[in-house]
């Protein structure tokens, strides 16, 4: 074995022009942006304010920005299916060769769930989570801050495949044996797996760091059936994230020995068992879809009872059916394989336990929809998400119960009927939701709101295009077309793959305007600014700090008396008090510990891709060193003095002075 | 014209459509996709009950308590409603317990394991997905096919299916269910052509580089004697499938062409399944109790080696 | 105003200290959780596979249930001496947690070595886990098991050190009190381990 491991010259897919102007696009807007940076002497901020940060707001953001990235690789790859599959038509055999289009689909669904969908969630669960709560910081910051970089590392990891070797050939799920090492002898699935294994690990420290936030950090008073009902639904994913990943990161090891150390987990021969992979991988799997959409419901919430200016409808009923839907999403993941050959009593089981899902979120339909009743809804931005959320989602709930029908999915498996549905829920459900909630709470983190008219017209060109570009596809699973197909030979089902590609287009003008929303905003953003704190006359917590918030938050820690605490505050004259004294806080210090661990193991993972054992070795222990050191450093901490507070607070009090007096 | 209106009109043209466009599973020419086809579209009825109300709701409501209309009632407290908490519950529970009670009598009726009895004998045909491509044989003619498969209607079809490679999904969308091809394991299905025709198969499981030709044309014979005749046909192939002979098939190859085995060395699914099921020690872990007991278990079944110990050895 | 000074006195650093350290275990101890159900997948995987031998050796052609019996001895007594560890960082006594500790890490350390050197036995005998999907899956689940001791001795080894020179402060015994919750952890996994794969699999 050499130097190098498996890694030479020759892993660089010079022959791939599609690939390589990529590359070059991704080199050319890296350097505009690193020669921006140096231009404004930016890179003593960037690192001393934001890499080593461990403020939740801005890992928060970084989150958020690190989703909105991989959004646009994603969504390239999308772009490029859907033309694929609209020119190879007839017989033709289109612009991607199979050997390209399989890595395109399993990078687009890998990208789409672990590196936008998660990062999104977690960024707004970062930013908002520990203001609901009262709290000032995470329950362990320096965590955060490692937990964004393990994700980011998995990221860097995936994005490197475009240059360096290549991705899985495999679908985003990887079933052996076609992801073993006989059938796919290449780096792709080392990347797959090391790229999951990292932001996997990140994930689950996340998990564990907010439910110690939530169940030991809320502000006193606060009675864990008067959260709001954002963190309640972040909690529940939380516990799923929890329960659900170390099963992901088995099931990934067990792959991970059977690749390289000629292990028998789940080869055809000596014994293995595939379908063990396949009932591990969606007992991760299934939860891991209500650990998007769960969120995406909080927000939700939030938003509707906002702009009706009214409480939210049935508060207890919205935790139990999230816990519900919980505990429920845990014992239904054999619904992604009835045609794997279970008894009928079996599938029908599991077929029941899914539809029962249904009931719960029903539930929640109805709760959002008696809170609208006698409102005064503002149709806002965030408003219009939800609409759309409630219309779209109600169909992809339909034909996922559909689908829960053992009877009908032995027709339906695998087809774009299946295709429709998912995106149908994850898109209208989880992504609608995120979007609702980055223009519902972009002015509490950046300070300054969202423009109105292109955010609008962000909206309706992702509803209209997720419409054309989706309903085809429940067409085209009816008319018997079957997933992952790289040409088709059937005049019946042109026209509906014409639509969907249509569909596509319409969606990238939506992303369009939502990156000319950024740009416009961020120009404007001095006649846009919220000096209040509060632009949308909140309920929660969050929006009693200034926009954006303190760096620690609460100068004061509040008492809670009520669920929406806030309005509660605002009504019996308790708010924007100035309190007699303020006392130091106890702050954390930023760490470039986290950063430098992670890079460590990002290494090991680059390494173990390439069979580079040294290397691999050098990675692991650097980060465990950096670790280690980082327990022993006692330079980890600060108190802000009163005076620095007192600056602070006055400034946040006088200009909400003016507001109220207005 | 109204926006419910032209809700409707997309409705109608789009199960225009949908009607006018043959070959798909809401055309089905057998009587398992028929039943299918049938449950599909009760379920759905079912479901546009809550669904149908919803949507309507949801934009009504918006409508109707939009800030500009200060005239509505506005109860900015008002929070419970334990009537209307009931309503919402009971709601979906009622749908659900009547697509459970569906669901739960239609998985039996369409168990793909469950014979087709009212039918009368079965055709049996084994079915191997290979590196792309699908090889029948046919154990009672002592013939195989590949990407061709042939059958008489009116007469249900035994499928026992297995994988070389990777794991496909055998799927004729005309004649209703599909189940998984996996190796070393043996899976069955039961299908039956009500009419004579020609039906597109197809591998619905992703199994790499050259899944997308994975295809084969299932054609049913009007009658068992046009079946008889083209076995014969085939019989007078040169063609003969070994176990040798096998192993150069199972090379893998995109669009291959159709190729008839005028004959079938003895047994060779079964060597199939079993060159990778041996290692599956001695217990019958997974094994379903011989008499067919319904409740058991059943991922796809793996075979009792101790039966087969003459192929081990 | 009643209630801001309330929240003033909350702000009083020892009591946020205190409120740290609590965190610190609850937090670890949600991580154990997730450990037990990468456990847990192991031993799904391991019971769906125990059969399949591959024609080669079962459970009980290879199992030494003395030797485990031994091995085993050694985890529990190893338990109760971090016990006892634990026992003597509460009252401040550093030399009886450090003592108690040495004793932990070589009955630890012997419980690895056994299980190494079961593990080059059965190798050397052409036992190794790539023979067939039932010793893939036990050297798995054991050596994950083994993996996690090995990493708590590790940890142990650095918290000798810390011990030794720091003393006993809140933030110190707040790590042991980690490092004990992982060491009783591995334990009650060892249980199920040498109940589920060796009795199970020897009888």
């Amino acid at each position: 074995m050499s130097f190098l491991g498996k890694l030479s010259i020759d892993a660089i897919p010079y022959h791939e022009p599609i690939i390589m102007v990529t590359l070059a696009v991704i080199a050319v807007v890296g350097l505009v942006i690193a020669g921006l940076i140096t231009k404004y002497k930016q890179w003593g901020t960037l690192w001393f304010d934001w890499i080593t940060s461990v403020d939740h707001k801005r890992l928060g953001v970084m989150y958020i920005v690190l989703a909105l990235v991989m959004l646009l690789r994603g969504f390239a790859d999308a772009i490029m299916m859907r033309t694929q599959l609209a020119v190879a038509t007839n017989g033709a055999a289109g612009y991607l060769p199979p050997e390209h289009y399989d890595q395109i689909f399993t990078a687009h669904g890998v990208i789409m769930i672990i590196f936008m969908a998660m990062p999104f969630m977690i960024g707004l669960m970062n930013i908002i989570l520990p203001l609901q709560v009262g709290a000032r910081d995470v329950a362990f910051p320096f965590l955060n801050n490692l937990s964004f970089w393990l994700t980011a590392g998995g990221a860097i990891l995936i994005n490197v495949s475009l240059g360096l070797g290549e991705f899985a050939k495999t679908g985003w799920v990887a079933y052996p044996p076609l992801a073993g090492l006989e059938l796919s002898p290449g780096v792709g699935v080392d990347y797959y797996i090391w790229a999951l294994q990292l932001s996997g690990l990140g994930t689950l420290l996340t998990a564990v760091n907010f439910l110690v936030t939530v169940f030991k950090m809320r502000a006193p008073g606060m009675k864990l059936m008067q959260m709001p009902i954002f963190t309640w639904t972040c909690t529940w994913a939380n516990i799923l994230i929890a329960a659900s990943f170390p099963i992901l990161t088995a099931v990934l090891a067990m792959l991970t020995l059977d690749r390289y150390m000629d292990f028998h987990f789940f080869t055809k021969e000596a014994g293995g068992n595939s379908m063990m992979y396949i009932n591990l991988f969606w007992a991760w799997g299934h939860p891991e879809v209500y650990i998007l959409v769960l969120p995406a419901f909080g927000i939700f919430s939030e938003v509707i009872s906002t702009f009706t200016a009214k409480r939210l409808f049935g508060y207890k009923s919205m935790v139990y059916a999230s816990g519900a839907i919980a505990i429920l999403g845990f014992i239904v993941w054999l619904h992604h394989f009835f045609t794997m050959g279970s008894s009928a009593n079996v599938n029908a089981f599991f077929g029941i336990m899914t539809m029962v899902i249904a009931i719960p979120t029903g539930v929640k339909l109805f709760n959002w929809l008696f809170t609208i009743y006698r409102g005064r809804l503002v149709l806002s931005v965030p408003v219009l998400w939800t609409l759309g959320f409630m219309v779209t989602f109600t169909i992809g709930g339909m034909t996922g119960v559909l689908l829960a029908i053992p009877g009908a999915d032995y027709v339906l498996h695998n087809s774009l009927f299946l295709i429709a549905h998912f995106h149908n829920t994850i898109i209208g459900g989880a992504v609608f939701g995120y979007l609702a909630g980055f223009a519902f709470w972009f002015p509490k983190a950046m300070g300054f709101k969202l423009d109105e008219k292109t955010g609008k017209a962000a909206f309706w060109c992702w509803q209209i295009g997720f419409l054309l570009a989706f309903l085809p596809l429940y067409v085209l699973g009816f008319l018997g077309m079957t997933r992952r197909l790289n040409h088709t030979d059937n005049p019946d089902w042109n026209v509906w793959l014409y639509i969907a590609a249509v569909g596509a287009f319409v969606i990238a003008i939506g992303i369009f305007f939502q990156l000319l929303q950024l740009f416009i905003s961020f120009k404007n953003r001095q006649q846009l600014k919220d000096s209040s704190g509060d632009p949308w006359n909140g309920h929660t917590l969050e929006w009693s700090t200034a926009s954006p918030p303190q760096y620690y938050n609460f100068a004061h820690i509040p008492h809670v008396k009520d669920i929406d605490a806030w309005t509660d505050m605002k009504e019996s004259g308790e708010s924007y008090q100035t309190p007699q004294k303020y006392a130091p806080i106890h702050m954390p210090k930023n760490t470039s510990a986290g950063v430098f661990m992670s890079m460590g193991f990002t290494i090991m993972g680059f390494a173990l891709i390439w069979h580079i054992w040294w290397l691999a070795i050098l990675g692991f222990v650097a980060g465990v060193g950096v670790f280690i050191k980082r327990c022993y450093s006692k330079d980890v901490d600060y108190y802000v003095p009163v005076d620095a507070i007192s600056e602070i607070e006055t400034a946040h009090l006088t200009a909400n002075a003016k507001g109220v007096n207005s | 014209m109204s926006i419910r209106n032209l809700a409707k009109l997309a409705f109608v043209t789009t199960v225009l459509l949908l009607a006018g466009c043959s070959g798909g599973v809401l055309d089905p020419k057998g009587q398992v996709g028929m039943d299918e086809k049938n449950l599909i579209i009760l379920c759905t009825i079912l479901m546009l009950i809550v669904v149908v109300p919803v949507i309507v709701l949801t934009l009504y409501f918006a409508w109707k308590y939009r800030a500009s209309r200060d005239f509505e009632i506005y109860t900015p407290k008002w929070a419970h409603s334990t009537k209307i908490e009931a309503v919402v519950w009971s709601i979906p529970i009622l749908i659900v317990i009547a697509l459970g009670v569906i669901t739960w009598r239609s998985t039996q009726a369409l168990d793909p394991y469950a014979p087709l009895n009212d039918k009368g004998e079965h055709l049996t045909v084994e079915v191997v997905s290979l590196n792309w491509k699908w090889l029948f044989i046919y154990p009672e003619q002592g013939i195989a096919t590949v990407n061709e498969l042939v059958f008489p209607a009116n007469k249900p079809v035994a499928f026992k299916i297995t994988s070389e490679d990777a794991m496909n999904s055998f799927f004729i969308p005309q004649l209703g269910s599909q189940i998984y091809s996996m190796a070393g394991m043996e899976t069955k299905l039961h299908l039956i052509a009500d009419e004579p025709g020609t039906f597109k198969g197809i591998s619905a499981n992703y199994s790499g580089a050259g899944f997308s030709d994975m295809k084969f044309d299932a054609i049913a014979t009007r009658t068992q004697a046009d079946f008889d005749d083209w076995v014969q046909h085939v019989k007078q192939q040169r063609n003969v499938l070994t176990a040798e002979t096998y192993q150069t098939l199972a090379e893998p190859t995109e669009d291959h062409p159709v190729t008839y085995y005028g004959k079938v060395s003895n047994g060779l699914f079964n060597q199939i399944v079993m060159k990778y099921m041996k290692d599956h020690g001695a217990m019958d872990f997974y094994a379903k109790p011989s008499h067919g007991a319904r409740g058991s278990h059943r991922m796809s079944e793996m075979k009792q080696p101790g039966h087969h110990a003459e192929v081990n050895e | 105003m009643s209630t801001l000074a309330a929240s003033m006195q909350s702000d009083d650093a020892h009591e946020h200290h205190e409120h740290h350290e609590n965190n610190t275990v609850f937090g670890f101890w949600l991580y154990l959780m997730t450990d037990c159900l990468l456990f847990a997948s192991f031993f799904a995987t391991y019971a769906v596979l125990f059969m399949n031998t591959a024609g080669g050796v079962s459970g009980k052609d290879i199992f030494e249930l003395n030797f485990v019996a031994l091995e085993t001895a050694a985890l529990l007594v190893s338990s109760i001496t971090f016990g006892l560890a634990m026992l003597g960082a509460q009252k401040q006594n550093r030399k009886a947690a450090l003592s108690w500790l040495a004793v932990t890490w070589v009955l630890g350390a012997s419980f690895i070595g056994m299980e190494v050197h079961e593990f080059h036995h059965l190798i050397i005998h052409g036992h190794g886990p790539q023979t067939s999907a039932f010793l893939t899956a036990f050297f798995s689940l054991v050596g994950l098991h083994g993996l996690h001791v090995t990493a708590g001795l590790v940890w142990m080894t650095i918290m000798f050190i810390e011990v030794s020179r720091r003393g006993l402060p809140d933030q110190t015994v707040t790590r042991l009190s980690c490092l004990s919750l992982f060491w009783h952890f591995l334990d009650i996994v060892w249980i199920c381990v040498f109940t589920v794969v060796y009795l199970m699999g020897a009888m």
